[in-house]
């Protein structure tokens, strides 16, 4: 909410699920969309006795997204006791890490948007494991254990948000470097992605901090614009009306978009951490973080500034190229084979996204190979394509899987730039109109575009307009 | 006419198994008979499974028929009932887990199925391993062979029991705070509690996470090697369990001591101890020096500290530990209109009263505002501890102590007093907090004939040592048997 005297400081903590085929203590799928308590063992549903050991993957994919937010790895952290009660939580305690995290410092770069890129500075990552979910029906609760173990990095930042609209930004930036370094999917709408947000606001230009309102369990981007945004408006109202903000813990109403304060006994847990005696510290060596960064890939703010600098690309077209991986994966996939990126840049935003946002699937899924949309480009290059007969091939593809080469062949879309052949239909064109030729080189320039038009047709719209373009003019002036 | 093959050590038994001469059922029968005797008096069992143990016993006479069978192939064995068994009813002396039945094998249970062991059914304990007597198990005391008006000592009494009133031949237990070596000295058998880390925890229902291990009782040192050998090695489903693999530990039962450096530390001859404990501790100190060793004086200054410091990091982490008996997927549930109700209520039916303690002590030591002073501190005083100890075994190569201050106390003397029974924990639980390998055995008795525990301690995985310098001394020392 814009507001001429206040500003909002906003610190986010996301616990993010990684992608990883085993659970964090245990063997168990953590598969999506399997029947309730399908995926469970003695180790996730807490049994007497049952011990944890550690899922080394998951360990890898944290260590990978601390690398991709600039944090300092931990040699040696160690895991913590949670302890609270809830049926959804089978060992009574939630196996996370509290003092001595994997993960320390860092920060997450927001694409500049025509300034400089703006960082939003983190405290920590750290793993954990998720809890089970409850299922409550209109005589019973159920509980479905398939989430419990599921690996968590909970990625805290530091109050270094300043409206709904950067923590979104900031959000899709921290979604873009998980799939970036293989730590997700990217669907954050399967209950993979919580976020609890810290608001509170002070006179602007001011240092100190305001007294917070924590906002819990919130499970979609919109659900944190919408439920920072009532927040700071909240505040503002208490602070206008000469009032105090108590600190609280609130809970978002997705209903009714408010947020409520939760009572004292829903939220006021002393968690009693102590280190985990099950789990020996976790030992991470200078050669396992150097292999792992050996191994990651070129991330979003790289490439946008590679983008910027060495393909000339604008900050628009920059940041919808890089949000997606696989989107600036496929654009540059493209560019080995054109003379100029741009126009593979302008494909890509236009012809693929398009099709992409419409079929709902992955890029790979719905769109025909980058190399393919390259040929086709590529031959638009060459003039032996026009850029409408490129886009008519593209959709045709899209259906068919066919290549480039074949469809234009079946779809007859070749262009004719073939003077000759050109200079023939022009002079057949102008000895047809008499008239007009007259009428043009009497001072009526608007008919080139009608002379154009009837050569165009009379080629069956497959010649090249900037040769006609030029043998028209050449034999009107003669 | 009954047969008195319950009296055989595992070594006999397996000698004269393989030999052909007696087969496992015949073992397993002996030893069911025996529980049939005696049990009614010693309660040393909470379930035996008869059926269950005579199919294992006929499995392992086809085994030792096609020859060549592991030591423990066909001998009859005691389970405290701390261990998950896969399909039998696992309780830890708790009403709340009256029910349970685990759908899976502990490693040490699942090491033994593998050995051909038999199981004769899960041993008595106090509830959750929390206590020292035994007394405090939710399904009434066991009582001591020796003494039926005595305590077992705990919290493995049932299993020690078991071993001494000969219904067994040799049992399984744990150990956090002394719980093999106090009871192992009160039924004058042998118990010995593995370096931490030597023995896998998976499937042991956890006490105290960080003190916990595995260990057997048996009749003979030899027997205890035997059967440590089958228990200990890499474990993956313990990440705590150590990489190292096991020795065969009866190859270190040379007899032979000469020159060992046995450490007696004077911390441990405390004033107000029984005085026949004292006499039998020298003078079993005496026959090692006859046999060649040397014993040297050495200070364990930060003793006196281990009981507090125990009693923190125990209670903290079984707080955590138990916090799962909540009525929710498994045990006692006590039904009640919300879930916080149905927690209070079942945790109150289902937990006895040195347990509710426990807990509250531990919630108590890790709470925000108290966890510097007393958990923290607690681990301070832990290193101290383990240091002590490191700096002992520079000057010898182990360290003999009396294991109790005194011999079985009667049922009900100390019940009224938790600090008194936490007192009798005073010389075994610092090996707990050090990790270190602790082997209790029989040394003397007292007026009463009540047996009297000799403690030998070891350096982290020592266990080498311990059990050739107990062996020894068992070489020159005849146990008594209780008369029931």
């Amino acid at each position: 909410m814009a507001s001429e005297a206040y500003e909002a400081v906003i610190g986010l903590e996301v616990h993010a699920h990684l992608q990883t085929a085993a659970k964090l203590f245990c063997g168990c799928a953590t598969k999506f969309g399997a029947s309730p308590n399908d995926n469970v063992c003695p180790v996730c549903i807490g049994m007497p006795g049952v011990l944890p050991v550690l899922n080394r993957r998951a360990v890898e994919l944290a260590i990978r997204m601390g690398l991709a937010a600039h944090c300092e790895i931990a040699p040696f952290s160690i895991f913590a006791r949670k302890s609270y009660f809830y049926p959804d939580l089978p060992k009574g305690y939630q196996i996370s890490q509290y003092e001595l995290p994997l993960c320390r410092g860092g920060y997450v770069e927001l694409p500049g948007n025509g300034g400089a890129p703006r960082r939003i500075r983190l405290v920590r990552i750290h793993l954990e494991e998720d809890a089970g979910k409850n299922i409550h029906e209109r005589d019973a609760s159920l509980i479905d254990f398939n989430r419990s173990g599921v690996p968590l990095a909970e990625i805290v930042s530091e109050p270094d948000l300043r409206s709904a609209e950067e923590a979104v930004e900031y959000l899709n930036e921290l979604r873009s470097l998980l799939v970036y370094v293989g730590a997700s999917d990217g669907k954050l709408e399967e209950g993979a992605f919580r976020c609890d947000c810290n608001v509170s606001i002070r006179p602007r230009g001011s240092s100190e901090l305001g007294v917070k309102t924590e906002i819990k369990n919130l499970n979609s981007f919109r659900f944190v614009e919408k439920a920072i945004n009532y927040e700071i408006k909240r505040q503002i109202e208490i602070l206008e009306a000469g009032g105090r903000i108590p600190q609280e813990t609130h809970l978002f109403d997705p209903e009714r978009e408010v947020t409520r304060p939760m009572r004292s006994k829903e939220f006021a847990n002393d968690y009693r951490y102590f280190p985990e005696p099950d789990l020996p510290p976790l030992c991470v060596s200078p050669a396992m973080i150097e292999e792992l960064r050996a191994t990651m890939p070129e991330l979003p703010a790289e490439r946008r500034a590679r983008y910027a600098s060495e393909l000339g690309l604008g900050d628009y077209e920059v940041g919808i190229l890089t949000r997606e991986r696989e989107v600036a994966d496929y654009f540059e996939a493209m560019i080995p084979a054109l003379k100029n990126p741009k126009s593979a840049a302008n494909w890509v935003m236009t012809e693929v996204l398009r099709i992409v946002n419409e079929s709902g699937k992955s890029i790979d899924e719905a769109a025909p190979p980058a190399t393919e949309s390259a040929a086709l480009l590529r031959m638009v290059e060459e003039t032996k394509l026009s850029l409408n007969a490129a886009k008519t091939a593209f959709a045709a593809m899209v259906k068919s899987r066919k290549s480039a080469a074949a469809t234009i062949e079946e779809l007859g879309l070749i262009q004719i730039s073939d003077e000759s052949a050109i200079a023939s239909a022009c002079e057949a064109v102008l000895a047809a109109e008499p008239d007009k030729v007259a009428e043009y080189r009497g001072g009526r320039d608007k008919l080139f575009g009608f002379f154009v038009g009837q050569v165009m047709k009379a080629m069956g719209g497959k010649a090249n307009p900037r040769v006609i373009n030029e043998v028209l003019r050449k034999k009107l002036a003669g | 006419m009954t047969s008195d093959l319950y009296k055989l050590t595992i070594a006999e038994a397996h000698a004269r198994l393989s030999r052909g001469e007696i087969s496992s059922r015949e073992l397993t029968r002996a030893c069911l008979d025996r529980i049939a005797a005696v049990d009614s008096r010693v309660h040393a069992f909470l379930s035996v499974i008869e059926d269950q143990a005579l199919a294992q016993a006929d499995d392992a006479d086809a085994r030792l028929r096609a020859g060549s069978a592991p030591t423990l192939c066909g001998i009859p064995l005691g389970i405290k009932d701390i261990f998950c068994t896969r399909g039998i009813r696992t309780t830890c002396a708790s009403r709340i887990l009256e029910n349970f039945v685990p759908p899976f094998d502990a490693t040490v249970i699942e090491r033994l199925r593998a050995a051909g062991a038999v199981f004769l059914g899960k041993t008595n304990m106090d509830e959750f391993a929390m206590g020292s007597s035994t007394e405090n198990s939710a399904f009434g005391p066991t009582r001591n062979p020796f003494d039926l008006e005595r305590v077992p000592g705990g919290s493995s009494g049932g299993s020690a029991a078991a071993v001494a009133a000969d219904e067994c031949i040799a049992a399984l237990g744990t150990d956090t705070g002394g719980s093999i070596r106090l009871p192992a000295a009160f039924c004058g058998i042998v118990g010995i509690k593995p370096t931490y880390s030597r023995v896998s925890r998976y499937g042991v229902i956890a006490y105290a996470s960080s003190l916990d291990q595995v260990g057997p009782f048996t009749k003979t040192v030899r027997d205890a090697a035997v059967m440590l050998h089958a228990l200990a090695g890499v474990d993956p489903r313990d990440s705590t369990c150590s990489a190292r693999s096991a020795p065969d530990y009866t190859k270190a039962l040379t007899g032979e001591v000469k020159n060992l450096r046995i450490g007696v530390p004077r911390e441990y001859f405390v004033e107000g101890m029984q005085p026949e404990v004292e006499r039998a501790i020298r003078a079993a100190l005496a026959s090692y020096r006859e046999l060649g060793a040397e014993t040297v004086e050495i200070s364990l200054p930060h003793t006196e500290y281990a009981i507090a410091a125990y009693y923190l990091i125990a209670t903290a982490e079984a707080s955590a530990n138990l916090a799962r008996y909540d009525g929710v997927r498994y045990g006692l549930r006590v039904d009640a209109a919300d879930h916080i109700e149905l927690y209070n209520r079942s945790r109150d039916a289902g937990f006895g009263a040195e347990v509710k303690r426990r807990i509250m002590l531990g919630t108590f030591a890790l709470s925000a505002g108290y966890y510097d002073a007393y958990y923290l501190k607690a681990q301070k005083v832990r290193t101290l501890i383990r240091r002590d100890f490191e700096q002992a075994f520079e000057h010898c190569d182990l360290i003999a102590t009396p294991t109790t201050p005194a011999t079985a106390f009667k049922i009900g003397e100390r019940t009224a007093d938790p600090l008194q029974m936490y007192l009798s924990d005073i010389f075994t639980i610092s090996v707990n907090l050090a990790g270190l390998p602790g082997l209790a055995m029989p040394c003397g008795y007292d007026d009463r004939g009540l047996p009297i525990g000799l403690q030998l301690i070891g350096p982290p995985f020592g266990e080498e040592i311990i059990l050739r310098a107990g062996d020894a001394f068992e070489r020159v020392f005849t146990p008594r048997r209780p008369e029931l």
